[in-house]
């Protein structure tokens, strides 16, 4: 490979990065996959007709988020726009965790109203172990309880804030 | 190592999930209260999702082995055109969901066999199922920790909640042994450090869910030395997974290819 199409390679890299940056969460519309931390992978190469193929490698967050799909499909249709042939591959492990979703993703659900997950969180292992109170993403307030373990999706959970009274989602460790 | 038993193995890990998943999303909107319709609707997402990822890789394996271009397996085919007897699901799986109560037990019994199962196939020489297992098992250690305390809740509430918890034990105790009932395929991929010999995992089950029982103050009815009847595993099923089917297979079966 010359250096030429080696930074050519990388520049287009860096645009897919760019495009995917784009791509939102349909769930929760805020984040960008960037954002999740589910992009593991981009490679960009050129035909003999000068023709880009971008293979995205991308992670899935629960195994059963309906998302995935939609979310495999808005990436097909962003980097076609591009003129980017695109093949997605699937890639189990290491599993995805929330401690991969980046700094700004995290104050762009706060302010979205859903509380970001912690770094490196305690997983919650004993039975009947009270997690650790989430701070209300709208009045800033920790006396806060858990109203359900399960929320309105798999990596959410619900939870209320004993001072403003409001209820919101938080966005589970994982 | 023979393929069609690799073939049969993962199959078997797809439709545990599939159908213990597809039980639980019968509960959707008939939950006691709505958190608790929405967590058991999640872990069924997960199952079924866990499912996915076994059916897809099976598909894999099934294709290559065919000499047959026309005729590819995908995870719908697996899923929605197989007829009961090539389930190889654990009874258990299939069993109707009877009240709340009795839901919860299975749930709490089948996913601690499910969590010691993906703790040891996680280290299978299979990549790929070594990579499901390890994404299985966040969301299995949700479903244990949920289901032990409804076990816990309701074994150790009201008279009521106690004995529908003891008629539950009943109605289902005599399914547990086929967890730990080792089938040819199993063992041939356990040989081959690809899969998990299941009755190496019965002591530690035990002992886990001794622990749970008895903080429920239930008793453990489990008489986990008796011989195993029907065996699911080998596709030998009760009526409830035909009618299960009936319902889950319906439209792909009346408009086959069907997408929305």
């Amino acid at each position: 490979m010359t250096i030429d199409t080696q930074i050519s390679k990388a520049v287009l890299e860096e645009e897919v990065y760019k495009i995917l940056a784009d791509v939102y969460d349909p769930e929760i519309p805020v984040l960008s996959i960037i954002d999740l931390g589910i992009v593991k992978n981009v490679e960009v190469s050129i035909g003999h007709d000068q023709s880009k193929t971008s293979v995205v490698t991308i992670t899935p967050t629960y195994s059963g988020c309906p998302a995935m799909d939609v979310i495999a499909f808005s990436i097909r249709t962003s980097l076609a726009q591009h003129n980017y042939h695109v093949i997605i591959k699937q890639q189990l492990s290491p599993a995805w965790t929330t401690d991969w979703m980046t700094a700004q993703g995290k104050d762009k659900l706060k302010a979205y109203g859903i509380a970001p997950p912690q770094l490196q969180a305690k997983r919650l292992e004993k039975l009947f172990e009270e997690a650790e109170p989430i701070v209300c993403p709208r009045c800033n307030s920790d006396n806060t309880s858990m109203i359900s373990e399960f929320g309105s999706t798999a990596c959410k959970a619900l939870h209320q804030c004993n001072d403003c009274k409001e209820p919101f989602d938080h966005f589970k460790c994982h | 190592m023979e393929e069609v038993f690799l073939q049969d193995y993962i199959l078997h890990l797809a439709d545990n999930s599939l159908i213990m998943g597809h039980r639980l999303s019968e509960w959707t909107g008939h939950g006691p209260m709505l958190e608790q319709d929405i967590a058991l609707s999640n872990i069924a997402l997960d199952l079924i999702g866990q499912s996915r990822n076994f059916y897809q890789y099976a598909a894999k394996v099934k294709n290559a082995l065919s000499q047959d271009d026309l005729t590819k397996e995908t995870e719908d085919t697996l899923a929605y055109l197989r007829n009961d007897a090539a389930f190889k699901n654990d009874v258990l799986a299939e069993l109707p969901n009877g009240d709340w109560g009795q839901t919860i037990l299975k749930l709490y019994l089948f996913s601690t066999f499910q969590l010691l199962l993906y703790q040891q196939l996680k280290n299978s020489t299979d990549a790929s199922l070594a990579a499901i297992a390890e994404k299985s098992l966040k969301e299995t250690s949700y479903h244990v920790r949920w289901s032990a305390e409804w076990v816990i809740r309701l074994g150790d509430g009201t008279d009521e909640s106690r004995q529908r918890m003891m008629n539950g034990l009943t109605s289902i105790k005599l399914f547990i042994n086929e967890l730990f009932y080792t089938t040819s395929y199993e063992a041939h991929c356990a040989k081959h450090n690809i899969g998990i010999d299941p009755s190496t995992l019965k002591e530690e089950w035990i002992s886990r869910v001794r622990t749970v029982l008895e903080e429920a103050t239930l008793p453990f009815e489990i008489d986990t030395d008796s011989p195993v009847e029907t065996i699911g595993k080998n596709g030998d099923h009760t009526k409830h997974l035909q009618h299960l089917l009936d319902d889950m297979q319906m439209l792909q079966r009346s408009f086959p290819g069907c997408e929305w």
